[in-house]
C-alpha cells in the first residue's frame, strides 16, 4: 500500500499543518496514524486519547473537516486520494496541536444542572423504573453518550452564539428531565431555556448526523423545548 | 432589577417567543395553502383585478381570514429575524428587540393596508 500523507495541525489558535507520510497498514485507524506520527516521526505531538476502544470520549479530532472519534474511524473510510487533513476539534480552544481545551464544553453540562439530585435516601425502596415505560426509552435513546465532544464541535449555533449550552449538554439535561427519579425538574427546565439554551437550536441535526454513538440530541432538544413550552403553559416556569 | 430576575425574565420571554412562533407558523400554513388554493381556483378563467375586488369587497369572511394572515405574519416574521440578527450580525440585547417591534408594526400597518384596500 502506498504511504499515506498526512496534514497535521501544529499550534495552538496561531499555528499551521505539518505533513507527514505515514505507512499504511490493514484496519488502520485515525487514532492509529497519529500515534505512529507521535513515537515514530515526531514525539513532540500533543493529542489526547485513552480507551482507543470507544468509550472514554477523549479522542476526537476533526478530521478531514468532519469531526469524528479517531479510534473507531478507519482511514480506509476517510482518507482521501490517500491524504489525511487532521485537526482538533473546532468551536473549543485550541491547548495545543491536536488537543482541545474541553474546560467550556464540560461546565455548559454543569450550566444545564446535567448533575442528577435525588430526593430519596438509602433507607427508602428503591425506585421502580420499567424498562418498556416512555420515559425510559426516552432516556435509553440518550443516556450512551461519552461526552467526545463531536457534536458540540460540528454545531453551527454554537459557532454563532458561544453562549449556547450546545447538543452534549441539552441531551444530557434531558435525559435528566426524563427520569421521575430527579427532584430539580422546574430548575433544570429553567437552566436550559432560552437564548443560550434549547430555544436557540435551529434543527441543523449536525450534531445528530455526527454522533458516533447514533444518538439524535436534535431530538433531546425538542423535547427539552416542549418540556419547557408545557411548564410555561402550566405557570411553573 | 437584579441579575437573576433579569435571566428569570428571560428564560421566561424566550419560551413565550418560542411559543408564539410554533403557533404563528401553524396559523401560517393553513394561511398559506388556503389562499394558494383560493388563487389557483381563481386564477382559471383568467385574472383581473376587477375579479379579485369583486370577491373581497364587503367580504367581512376574507376581511377577517387576511387579517389573521397579517397577524401571523406579524407576530412570526420579527421573532424569526432575531436569530439571525444575534447570530450572524452579533446584534442581541434591547436595541434589537426595540427595532424588530418598530418592524413588527411596520409589518401590520402595511399589511392591513392592503387587506382594508380590498374590503372598502
Amino acid at each position: 500500500m502506498p504511504a499515506l500523507s498526512v496534514r497535521v495541525w501544529r499550534g495552538t489558535t496561531q499555528g499551521a499543518f505539518q505533513t507527514f507520510e505515514v505507512p499504511r497498514h490493514a484496519s488502520q485507524t485515525v487514532l492509529d496514524v497519529v500515534t505512529h506520527i507521535q513515537r515514530a516521526l515526531d514525539p513532540t505531538l500533543a493529542y489526547r486519547f485513552a480507551c482507543r476502544v470507544g468509550m472514554c470520549g477523549s479522542c476526537a479530532m476533526t478530521v478531514n473537516g468532519v469531526a469524528r472519534w479517531t479510534c473507531r474511524t478507519h482511514v480506509d473510510k476517510v482518507a482521501q486520494d490517500g491524504a489525511l487533513e487532521i485537526a482538533p476539534l473546532a468551536n473549543l480552544p485550541v491547548i495545543r496541536d491536536l488537543v482541545a481545551d474541553m474546560r467550556e464544553f464540560f461546565d455548559k453540562w454543569a450550566r444545564a444542572k446535567g448533575r442528577f439530585r435525588g430526593a430519596q435516601t438509602r433507607h427508602e425502596d428503591f425506585a421502580r423504573l420499567p424498562p418498556h415505560s416512555a420515559q425510559r426509552m426516552q432516556i435509553d435513546a440518550a443516556i450512551e453518550c461519552i461526552g467526545c465532544g463531536v457534536c458540540y464541535s460540528s454545531c453551527d449555533v454554537v459557532a454563532w452564539n458561544p453562549e449556547y449550552l450546545g447538543p452534549a449538554a441539552l441531551n444530557r439535561a434531558w435525559t435528566l428531565t426524563r427520569d421521575e427519579r430527579d427532584s430539580a425538574h422546574l430548575v433544570r427546565l429553567r437552566a436550559v431555556a432560552g437564548d443560550a439554551g434549547c430555544h436557540a437550536c435551529h434543527t441543523h441535526m449536525s450534531c445528530s448526523e455526527r454522533c458516533p454513538k447514533n444518538i439524535a440530541p436534535t431530538a433531546s432538544i425538542a423535547g427539552l423545548k416542549r418540556a419547557v413550552a408545557k411548564a410555561a403553559l402550566r405557570g411553573e416556569l | 432589577v437584579s441579575a437573576v430576575a433579569r435571566s428569570e425574565f428571560a428564560v421566561r420571554g424566550e419560551t413565550r417567543l418560542w411559543i408564539a412562533q410554533r403557533a404563528s407558523a401553524a396559523l401560517l400554513a393553513l394561511c398559506v395553502m388556503v389562499h394558494l388554493a383560493t388563487l389557483i381556483y381563481a386564477v382559471q378563467g383568467g385574472l383581473s383585478a376587477a375579479e379579485i375586488l369583486a370577491r373581497t369587497r364587503g367580504n367581512f369572511g376574507w376581511l377577517a381570514f387576511y387579517s389573521l394572515f397579517v397577524l401571523a405574519v406579524t407576530v412570526h416574521v420579527p421573532i424569526g429575524l432575531r436569530a439571525p440578527l444575534g447570530e450572524w450580525l452579533g446584534w442581541r440585547g434591547r436595541s434589537r428587540d426595540v427595532v424588530l417591534v418598530g418592524f413588527a408594526m411596520l409589518l401590520a400597518a402595511f399589511g392591513m393596508r392592503a387587506v382594508f384596500g380590498v374590503f372598502a
